[in-house]
């Protein structure tokens, strides 16, 4: 049973000290009651506390962290669809390295995986994470490895070596590093010994819910509570399915053996499956993605789809307020305005494209509101245009002086037009769609 | 603390719609196809049924598309304006298990074909392939209804799958597909309301519900898909839930969207971190795909053949119910 507010309020040492970071314990509470603080982070917390809320308290999926100087979070999860509300913590995307491949081919790697940076949509998209398997003979292979990740790369660092005195050496090397351990077998004591010595998250493999569980309740009991799991499966449709039960079971079932974040790997056959396998475990549940090589094309899809799922439903994706060319417009190409709503910009620019022609965009900040709402919350009226077509002095770019509105704020035109001294307005289509037939039959200069 | 399995039961079901009509339901096709059916999210097993998989069709024209990108030439180059040997292709070398005839042509901006011509083409295809058809118009509502009309009389007992009406359009093209026994497409912009809107349209009028699904306007990645996604995951819940204006299967169109995106035709030397073109090109449609199989697609329009053999694959991979799984 969750806890209100209230409730979890009387359970606390109620000093208001500010210990927890919070000014009063009242307002820890409520931040208790949301899942948005752990009540560990109250140092005076009694002990009967610490049992009474410790379930309550948690949140249901828990947050860990991978990494040093900016550790990637995953997990935190509260909702199954993003519609719900929103995914918080983008999957992270690890690209495996074998020590079996050779320091050299290792090392360009490496080079390569730091150097990858694109930009979408105002996002600067790169790997998150670098997955070390040690499949070599020589466990020095393995040293090298991860002091070649050291000094080229500041990714977070995911181990998988089943030589236990290579581990033991390499983990030396990442004192610093909050590094992950992926277990091949059933969780040892061991294990947890190295866990909380090097500040290790461990990544439990199991065969079955039960196995999984009780592999957790068994770290968490030691005191090791940053851990990941993955379910093995014998296939995609096992895989998917078996994501989907487990994050079910800590959303719906609050059932906190399971509450952890998902690794999933990668292992296509060819690179088309290895992008669809991908696309599913993204959509379903997968914390950290495992890919099995660097791929340039399929990590700019893979971090587009990213971007997709895990925008916040409620905030809409806005593009920057500039001007846009749409082929390769000369000062005479005709000049289109329209708001900053990413799928009204898109789409726009697309269906400009389309017809043909080479053109200006005009794109005002609307703080992501699409024509129609804009218009009606005053953020797309003639002088706020007016104003931005100023301020980036587009007078001095194009040498025309009409500009094309949208159809639906035909209203717009009069007061657009006297603010803008000089300029005529066209009065555009309604949709997007008909703009190859619009700028057919329709002078624009 | 004991695991239990977190089986959600629902009350609703997914209507299932048939494709397509063989000699002995009056068509000429070699088999029809059935989708939909699920009473469970998409290849839950544990939990539902899942009488029917999804499928993939593929898409030939009338008129070759503007802009059509040099990683689909490759393909199709030879064939592209010979919509009949090309949908033989699709179905034959690529595995198409459907064949949508885009009929672009005829919009009066782009060709003005007539409606006799559009015949034509449907007719040499229909010769040509023996899978079930899709014919897909456009957004010229006067110039649609007359070559829709017309096609579905030409094809009357083919149960082609009529692409689409919308619900400032519907009334002509939903009565010939009525007195013709064609199915369907019932295509509302992004919204759950709009869809549930003009399917209760739609049966006002007496539409018999198993011949509709729906379009929710596909978003290709990058460019609306999270909007899609969304929509279709709350559209699919609400049917799992019991609301029977919106348990109908869901058509996507990956490809006719993927195409157009500069995604698709953007050479690596220009942006080195996007990679490989065509590479690129076939990825772009398989994520949309899967991405959009999740959200409760079952019907997908392809484009490009490698995103056509795995999108299959793994559909099958996921389709078969696991031994001692959950």
């Amino acid at each position: 049973m969750a806890l209100s507010g209230l409730d979890i309020f009387k359970l606390l040492p109620k000093t208001n000290c500010g210990d927890c970071g919070v000014p009063t314990c009242m307002a820890f509470a409520m931040k208790l009651a949301q899942k948005k603080a752990e009540l560990s982070e109250c140092p005076h917390a009694s002990e009967e506390a610490t049992a009474k809320l410790g379930a309550a308290s948690e949140p249901p999926i828990r947050l860990v962290k991978i990494g040093r100087s900016h550790p990637l979070e995953v997990g935190g999860e509260t909702v199954l669809f993003r519609h719900e509300k929103t995914f918080f913590h983008p999957a992270g995307i690890a690209i495996q390295l074998r020590t079996s491949e050779g320091n050299e081919r290792i090392l360009k790697k490496i080079e390569e995986i730091e150097n990858y940076k694109a930009v979408r949509v105002g996002e600067e998209l790169k790997a998150d994470l670098l997955f070390i398997t040690h499949d070599s003979q020589n466990h020095q292979d393995f040293l090298k490895t991860i002091d070649l990740v050291k000094t080229n790369s500041n990714k977070g660092i995911i181990l998988d070596c089943p030589d236990s005195a290579a581990l033991n050496q390499g983990l030396e090397l990442l004192k610093e590093d909050q590094p992950a351990l992926l277990l091949r077998g059933e969780l040892q004591d061991a294990d947890l010994a190295l866990a909380k010595k090097y500040n290790a998250a461990l990544i439990l493999q199991g065969h079955s819910f039960e196995n999984l569980s009780s592999q957790t309740i068994k770290a968490k009991n030691a005191g090791v509570a940053n851990l990941l799991l993955n379910l093995e499966a014998q296939n995609l449709g096992a895989y998917l399915q078996n994501n989907t039960i487990l994050r079910r079971s800590a959303l719906r079932k609050n059932f906190k053996p399971l509450g952890y974040p998902l690794v999933s790997f990668i292992r296509g056959e060819n690179k088309f499956d290895q992008m669809a396998q991908a696309a599913v475990l993204l959509c379903k549940y997968a914390s950290i993605l495992v890919l099995p090589g660097y791929d340039r094309a399929m990590l700019y899809t893979l971090f587009t789809l990213r971007q997709n799922i895990y925008t916040d439903p409620q905030k809409p994706i806005q593009v920057d307020a500039a001007v846009y060319p749409i082929g390769e417009p000369t000062p005479q190409s005709p000049v289109f305005v329209t708001t900053n709503f990413s799928l009204t910009y898109f789409i726009v620019s697309g269906e400009i494209e389309n017809s043909g022609i080479s053109a200006h965009l005009v794109v005002v900040d609307t703080e992501g509101q699409s024509v129609l709402t804009a218009w009606a919350a005053g953020k797309f009226g003639g002088a706020k245009i007016a104003k931005f077509i100023k301020e980036i002095k587009l007078e001095e770019k194009v040498k025309t002086r009409k500009i094309v509105i949208p159809g639906l704020v035909a209203r717009i035109s009069g007061d657009l037009e006297e603010n803008l001294p000089g300029w005529g307005v066209i009065v555009g289509c309604q949709e997007a769609t008909d703009i190859p037939a619009f700028v057919k039959n329709v002078k624009l200069t | 603390m004991v695991f239990e399995l977190p089986k959600e039961t629902n009350p609703g079901k997914v209507r299932e719609v048939t494709l397509g009509a063989t000699p002995a339901q009056g068509g000429t096709r070699s088999q029809a196809i059935t989708i939909g059916g699920s009473t469970a999210l998409p290849f839950l097993f544990f939990e539902g049924e899942h009488p029917h998989k999804p499928v993939v069709a593929m898409e030939v024209f009338d008129k070759m598309p503007s802009k059509y990108p040099k990683i689909l030439l490759d393909y199709f180059g030879d064939v592209i304006d010979k919509p009949a040997e090309m949908a033989k292709r699709c179905v034959e070398k690529y595995g198409a298990e459907l064949i949508s005839v885009r009929l672009e042509g005829t919009h009066p901006e782009k060709g003005n074909r007539s409606a006799a011509e559009a015949v034509e083409i449907v007719q040499q295809v229909l010769k040509s392939v023996s899978v079930p058809l899709i014919i897909t118009g456009h957004s010229h509502f006067e110039k649609i209804n007359e070559v829709m009309k017309k096609v579905c009389e030409v094809t009357a007992g083919e149960n082609c799958l009529i692409n689409y009406v919308e619900a400032d359009n519907y009334k002509t093209i939903a009565a010939s597909c009525i007195v013709y026994k064609h199915t369907l497409v019932a295509q509302s912009p992004i919204d759950v309301n709009l869809a549930k809107q003009l399917n209760i349209l739609l049966t006002d009028m007496n539409f018999p519900p198993e011949r509709i699904v729906i379009d929710p306007l596909t978003g290709t990645l990058g460019y609306g898909l999270e909007y899609t996604y969304s929509i279709m995951e709350r559209i699919r819940n609400e049917a799992l839930a019991g609301d029977k204006m919106l348990a109908f299967p869901m058509l996507v169109t990956p490809g006719y969207e993927s195409f157009r995106v500069k995604e698709s035709r953007t050479l690596e030397e220009d942006y080195p971190e996007w990679g490989n073109l065509e590479m690129r090109g076939a990825y772009w449609e398989i994520a949309t795909s899967m991405s959009q199989l999740m959200a409760g697609a079952e019907l997908l329009i392809l484009y490009h053949p490698k995103a056509v053999d795995v999108v299959k694959k793994k559909i099958l991979e996921m389709f078969v119910r696991q031994k001692g799984g959950p």
